[in-house]
């Protein structure tokens, strides 16, 4: 009974003054600042963490993440070392720091303070406790807001570089003149579909071209509403005045069609890409004749 | 608005100029289908280029308009279709099938060339 | 910036004066160039539609910034003969005047919302809409 009755007091005790402690580990820390931060900034170093920044920049990012990790401790309030986090990430993603990394420094930061408390609270065993006990849920906190906050900005990093990916995916390519030549790449959805068609309608007309080959060899898999889409291209080309040839049908994707019963009447295929620019070729009225040959005709 | 029809040579060029409604349309048809026969030509283009919509109607006086003059004895070119109208055409299902086109005048006129070729008889040997 | 506009339907040349204002008010909504086409070629159909089953009628062409996606909305109204059945009116390739095709199928694919309502007697009223992307 007088047990409860007393960690009950210390639980009101420990309520109270929180916030105090935690001003107390504020002050603390402010104080040792210069050590502190070097201390981190050395055990970083040990650990090989951001091995793709200089001493220097790392120092600096150090210094600005320890300021921000004492003062989101003293607000208890995460939104700015949130955006920093984010801004962190943007500079640092880019020369391909890891969140293994990240994740790392933050948690030597959180030992490296933690000793400190240790070491300065050593002689007085309560108070060590409930410094810590104000310390640990606010550390972790900030651990993890900084993880999150680089998590988020790789991915959208990455749902950039897919769109861009995205644009860059539907080359239209002059080899000759009048010859465009569009090889498809990966994945082929609606919205990429009618952009391949836009760009490809378009190129036909800047570039005055008669014969286009169209390379699916990198498509792995065709659904009905694609190969449709396939073929009015096709027609479309052809109203402009080109002729489309498709190549590199793979078996499955040539079962599919035949299988959703694509109209195929409408297009000239041929197996691979230089059969298809052979092809071209003949249509264009070119004549690829070996040089060895033409020094012996001439 | 009338269309204004050219004769170049053994063939006729009638060059859309703006937008049409159905009754041009079809003044035009029959004015090819009729000069045709009266030119004795052996070819038709017809330039679309202004054409910003090509609808169904549009699409089947073409057709149909090159598959009298083909009756006649001439073949047609449709030259310079847009790229979004023929966008917008295909997934009308409409294709212009069994009509020739080309991209401009210059192509068309190459593949009328190659395409109305007479066996050269009365020509001097060579 | 106008937000609807209406164009009475009496004759054949209404057709164009109907899908250039389509295509200018679309164009002003901000479609791209393409779209434009579409749009423009839809309410082409319809107009025609109108022309030839209803003699006369008109087109409405608005701005839709209301529902999921914003747009434009084209509403093309007659009072006509109306039509008797229009699940065959929507089958691809079906007509009922010599070859010339009703043209709905092809605007209902064109177009990102169709709706239809006809009644015999009383006229056909046809609603489409296109998203802008």
């Amino acid at each position: 009974m007088a047990d409860l009755e007393s960690s009950f007091n210390q639980l009101t005790e420990m309520g109270e003054s929180i916030s105090t402690l935690l001003r107390e580990l504020v002050a603390h820390l402010r104080e040792s600042r210069t050590q502190l931060r070097q201390e981190w900034a050395r055990r970083i170093t040990e650990a090989k963490l951001l091995t793709a920044m200089s001493a220097d920049e790392v120092f600096n990012e150090a210094t600005a993440v320890y300021d921000q990790y004492v003062e989101a401790l003293e607000t208890g309030t995460f939104e700015a070392l949130q955006t920093y986090a984010r801004n962190l990430s943007e500079r640092i993603i880019p020369r391909g720091v890891e969140i293994h990394e990240v994740v790392g420094i933050v948690l030597l930061l959180r030992d490296v303070l933690a000793r400190s408390l240790f070491a300065k609270f050593q002689g007085d065993f309560g108070k060590l406790n409930r410094i810590l006990d104000a310390y640990e849920p606010a550390a972790n906190r900030i651990a993890n807001t900084v993880a999150v906050g680089f998590v988020q900005e790789r991915e959208r990093i990455i749902r950039e570089q897919q769109e861009a990916i995205r644009e860059l995916s539907t080359p239209v390519l002059q080899v000759r003149e009048r010859l465009l030549i569009l090889p498809i790449i990966g994945v082929i959805d609606p919205h990429r579909a009618r952009q391949l068609t836009e760009q490809l309608l378009r190129g036909i007309r800047t570039n005055r071209a008669k014969v286009v080959v169209i390379d699916i060899t990198g498509v792995a898999a065709m659904d009905s509403n694609i190969a449709n889409h396939i073929v009015q291209t096709v027609e479309a080309s052809r109203l402009l005045g080109a002729t489309v040839i498709v190549t590199g049908l793979s078996p499955e994707i040539a079962q599919t069609l035949v299988n959703i019963g694509v109209d195929l009447g409408k297009m000239t295929t041929v197996g691979d890409l230089q059969g298809g620019i052979e092809e071209a070729e003949r249509l264009l009225g070119y004549k690829v004749v070996p040089t060895e040959e033409q020094t012996q005709q001439a | 608005m009338a269309v204004p029809i050219l004769k170049q040579g053994q063939y006729l060029i009638a060059t859309i100029q703006s937008a049409l409604s159905d009754v041009d349309l079809t003044h035009l048809q029959d004015a090819l289908v009729g000069q045709v026969g009266k030119l004795r030509s052996r070819g038709v283009i017809v330039d679309v280029t202004a054409l910003d919509v090509m609808d169904s109607y549009a699409s089947r006086t073409l057709r149909d308009l090159a598959h009298m003059i083909r009756l006649r004895g001439a073949e047609t070119v449709i030259v310079g279709i847009q790229p979004e109208v023929a966008f917008s055409m295909v997934q009308l299902g409409l294709t212009l099938e069994g009509v020739s086109t080309a991209l401009d005048l210059e192509e068309a006129l190459l593949h009328l060339g190659q395409k109305t070729k007479r066996p050269q008889q009365r020509d001097k040997p060579s | 910036m106008i937000n609807q506009l209406r164009v009475p339907v009496n004759s054949d040349s209404d057709i164009v004066i109907a899908r250039q204002k389509g295509r200018a008010l679309a164009e002003q909504l901000g479609f791209s160039s393409s779209q434009l086409t579409l749009i423009a070629t839809a309410i082409s159909e319809l107009t025609r539609n109108i022309v030839y089953y209803a003699k006369c009628g008109e087109v409405i062409l608005q701005r839709d910034d209301n529902g999921a996606r914003p747009g434009i909305v084209v509403i093309a109204r007659d009072e006509g003969p109306g039509i008797e059945d229009i699940e065959r009116a929507l089958q691809k390739g079906y007509s009922t005047s010599g070859g010339l095709g009703l043209g709905l199928p092809g605007v209902r694919r064109i177009m990102d919302e169709f709706q239809i309502d006809s009644a015999l007697g009383r006229g056909t009223t046809v609603r489409v809409k296109k998203w802008k992307l």
